[in-house]
């Protein structure tokens, strides 16, 4: 063997050189050729799917801008023969289709709102930014009082006896905080007379709907001695529980005192802050319009959604058969109907559904259909997330000693929300898609203020409609889509544990 | 034996610490609660109805509704009742809902299908489908579909023209009616037989491929007897089929049968808006297959299409029926849109009886019955096919 070498004419002592893969395998060549045209088949339906993508982009893009009238005062413009998008309609008009019919020398509060709205939003939206609780608590508690009282004027008319129940209700939960403070058994113990005096508040109040008690003139305004008679009793039974836990200097005792008291300054300041005159024009919701009415629909129901949607979902999977019957109940029941029946039992039969001299305004009845609706949707979507928590992490959760609360608020909850923020999302998209259902029912909301504009004889043209019906979906689409990236980014940035 | 299970009975707990009790007594505060509000809810309704003067029950149903559907699958004049008018808009809620399912899967899961391709394009067209039509609401699109669409359609005069029997125009799709003459009955016959042959043959050529491996087309044969044995039996009978085509008078059509633009317009905006969900339900439930399933059967020998459709649709239908039948259930409930655009279903005409009546809580219930009963139905219906489909384990 060791002479066979000798007799071969040449022989390869290095490998060859590595060569590039054939050019038809890499580059954009190589993958028009694995995506487009891998057999002949497909390179037919690639050029037939290719000319329809050409044709039909080419057709939007020619509509909306190369074709397309961008200026002009009426429809003059706009109603000759091969024209495009009217845009100098959707130019006279947006502002209104923002506004809707909120006075115009008022439009700055609106765009205070939405402002404050974008700058609080952003930062809560990016992970990476610190003090995420103050600005969740900005959100959801400064936010909503500033813009309720820029957008109506702020300036509620609240009655003294609103502030004498308000007063009770803290009184009454005062009585209890000993039970809170010492566990059941010892807090009945030393603050029976307290909580005894109370029940007698309670049992006025209950009373008061099977007598009528009339109406007094007091010092603070009209006030019914039933109402009097309550806030008495129940005061006087918040005062001793607030003594017993004044007394004994224990620091469960001082810690619920001060969540009472902060409870305390949160409600009444609130309720100060509404009565407040700031000097604002009032404004009407039904001058509200367009895609404010839109937004502050969406967020509403967003916003009340979710913690309605938690509790039915909790209640759901409760072990309390009545518990969990009224929440089968429930959320079944608005969810086997469509949205505009709610919508309609909200206009039509929550006026009859409420005592005399209660009345709500339209997109207020509006909200509440909404809200109760999605929570049933928000409800199931949550419960998909409880379900998939394995038992182990309840059962750890009880064997450390947690409380039902504790054990969801800091176990279960966290990690079940994780799971389903695509779902909650989703149902975001939805109920923000939803909101156009409110216009009818008689709300002018983006849809409805669109297509009443569009039928302005001022800008009459066979384009005027498509451009604003574009416009609009453009503008849904937007916020839609936004949603949906959203959740697709939380979703990978989340996936932390559980995949395995 | 008792000396044991006292040891490890449980600690005496104090009363209000029992978690027992402590149950009870929630659901007893909850049931309270949720008695007071019904409570009030019930005595203010009654309350603010005798203040207005409202009489309550269902008499009002059989007083004579004096308004006209656009469109009625009964027999239907002014004349009619109100309670003839609910029913007529709730079979028309049902119509549309069963075609629009129909249209709405087809094209559902064919771009379903297409976003799986591995042609980029063919993708792309199915992406952009999908993420246009779900984001943008469906109330949009009806009057897109209603108001653009169909009403840039030409007037009847200038109307397209099929072959002179079908003619679109802004009034509708006009096309041929067909008259059936005596002896028709032997087409029915005839349908009915196919199927009755399609099942037998199956069930044939299940048990022929079990007991020797033989396959047989039986999907085909089955078509094809479906086909073939109304037409034969028309035959039979003479051809007793006439039709009655649209005829362009003045400024319509007179003859033939029509769909109306409304009906048009919410059947096509449904259709294309569930379909985009529908066709993203068909894509999860097939990627939910695992790979390991189409490796498998392609070591076992079997090509392309007899594992597409004897391994990888089987398992994929398990993942994708679920949300399907939500998906129908959702088209039928978004059916009610109808009222924005004129069509008259169950929620239009029970809107229009309401304005007319005023009898809101009547006319509520009634939506709220038959759409709850539609969703109730359909939910048993789905849990008794999940619990039939589901996976046996060991």
């Amino acid at each position: 063997m060791g002479s066979s070498s000798k007799t071969l004419a040449y022989l390869r002592t290095e490998d060859a050189p590595l060569l590039p893969p054939p050019i038809s395998m890499v580059g954009i060549q190589g993958w028009v050729l694995a995506n487009l045209f891998p057999t002949v088949g497909n390179a037919i339906v690639s050029i037939v799917a290719g000319a329809f993508l050409l044709w039909f982009g080419w057709g939007i893009l020619d509509w909306a801008i190369f074709s397309a009238v961008w200026s002009g005062d009426n429809r003059e413009v706009c109603a000759v023969e091969g024209a495009g998008a009217c845009w100098p309609f959707v130019q006279s008009r947006f502002a209104q289709w923002v506004y809707g019919f909120y006075p115009i020398d008022q439009r700055w509060r609106v765009n205070i709102c939405f402002f404050l709205g974008a700058v609080a939003l952003v930062p809560m939206l990016i992970p990476s930014v610190p003090y995420k609780k103050w600005n969740a608590l900005f959100l959801l508690i400064v936010y909503p009082l500033i813009t309720l009282i820029l957008l109506t004027g702020g300036h509620f008319s609240m009655s003294s006896s609103s502030f004498l129940s308000a007063l009770s209700i803290l009184a009454l939960a005062a009585a209890f905080l000993p039970l809170l403070a010492f566990g059941i058994e010892e807090g009945l113990q030393s603050n029976r007379i307290g909580l005894a005096l109370a029940g007698v508040g309670v049992l006025v109040w209950l009373a008061s709907f099977a007598i009528d008690f009339g109406i007094v003139r007091t010092p603070l305004g009209w006030l019914s001695p039933g109402a009097i008679a309550v806030a008495v009793f129940t005061g006087a039974g918040g005062a001793i529980g607030i003594i017993q836990l004044r007394a004994t200097g224990d620091p469960a005792a001082k810690a619920a005192l001060r969540n009472w008291l902060i409870g305390a300054a949160v409600l009444l300041g609130l309720m100060a802050i509404l009565k407040i005159d700031f000097g604002l024009q009032p404004v009407e919701t039904s001058q509200w319009g367009g895609l404010l009415v839109t937004l502050v629909v969406a967020v509403t129901g967003i916003v009340a959604s979710l913690p309605l949607g938690i509790l039915l979902a909790l209640g759901r999977r409760s072990n309390m058969p009545i518990v969990k019957t009224f929440s089968v109940i429930f959320i079944e029941a608005w969810r086997g109907v469509p949205l505009i029946t709610v919508l309609f039992m909200a206009s039509v039969m929550l006026p009859l559904f409420l005592p005399e001299g209660v009345n709500f305004d339209k997109l207020m009845r509006a909200l509440i259909g909404v809200a109760l609706f999605s929570s049933a949707y928000m409800a199931e979507v949550v419960r998909g997330g409880l379900q998939a928590i394995p038992k182990g992490q309840y059962e750890a959760a009880q064997a450390l000693g947690l409380s039902y609360w504790k054990m969801m608020s800091l176990i279960v909850l966290p990690q079940a929300l994780k799971i389903v923020i695509p779902g909650i999302v989703n149902s975001f998209i939805s109920l923000f898609k939803d909101t156009v259902l409110v216009s009818i029912v008689g709300i002018f909301d983006l849809l409805q203020i669109v297509t009443t504009s569009s039928n302005d004889a001022k800008w009459a043209s066979p384009q005027t409609a498509p451009t604003a019906y574009f416009t609009a979906a453009l503008i849904f689409w937007v916020f839609c889509f936004g949603m949906s990236r959203y959740s697709i980014f939380m979703e990978r940035r989340l996936e932390t544990g559980h995949r395995r | 034996m008792t000396a044991v299970s006292d040891a490890y009975a449980r600690p005496k707990v104090s009363f209000w610490n029992d978690p027992k009790i402590r149950s009870i007594a929630v659901q007893v505060f909850l049931l309270l609660v949720v008695g007071f509000f019904a409570y009030e809810i019930v005595h203010n309704t009654i309350t603010n109805l005798t203040k207005r003067n409202i009489a309550t029950g269902f008499e009002f149903l059989n007083k004579s509704a004096g308004f006209d559907l656009i469109q009625s699958l009964v027999e239907f004049t002014s004349e009619s009742s109100y309670g003839q008018a609910l029913i007529a808009g709730f079979l028309n809620t049902l119509m549309v809902s069963a075609i629009g399912i129909v249209l709405a899967t087809i094209l559902g899961f064919i771009i379903g299908i297409m976003r799986l391709s591995r042609n980029w394009l063919v993708r792309s067209i199915a992406t952009l489908y999908i993420e246009t039509i779900r984001n943008v609401p469906l109330l949009l699109q009806m009057f897109v579909w209603y108001g653009v669409v169909l009403k840039s359609l030409p007037g009847p005069r200038q109307a397209y023209n099929l072959g002179d029997m079908f003619f679109l125009s802004n009034r509708g799709l006009n096309m041929p009616d067909t008259i059936f003459g005596d002896g028709a009955w032997l087409g029915l016959a005839g349908f009915f037989a196919g199927i009755l042959g399609a099942i037998a043959v199956r069930t044939w050529a299940r048990q022929r491929q079990a007991a020797t491996g033989q396959p047989f087309p039986h999907v085909l044969t089955g078509i094809a007897m479906i086909l073939l044995l109304p037409v034969l039996g028309l035959l039979l009978a003479g051809w007793p089929i006439t039709f009655n085509y649209p005829v362009l008078g003045g400024f319509n059509f007179t003859g033939g049968t029509v769909i109306i633009p409304e009906f048009m317009a919410l059947l096509v905006s449904l259709s294309i808006y569930t379909a985009s969900f529908i066709a993203e339900i068909v894509r999860a439930g097939i990627q939910a297959v695992s790979h390991g399933q189409t490796e498998a059967a392609n070591a076992l020998g079997l090509r392309s299409r007899p594992t597409t459709r004897l391994v990888v649709i089987p398992q994929a239908m398990r993942v994708i029926i679920p949300p399907l039948a939500s998906q129908y259930l959702n088209l039928t409930k978004n059916s009610s849109l109808a009222v924005a655009i004129g069509y008259p279903d169950l929620v239009a005409t029970g809107g229009t009886v309401l304005n007319q009546t005023g009898q809101a809580v009547e006319i509520v219930m009634i939506w709220m019955i038959v759409y709850l009963s539609l969703s109730l139905t359909t939910s048993g219906f789905m849990n008794w096919f999940n619990a039939r489909m589901r996976l046996v384990e060991r």
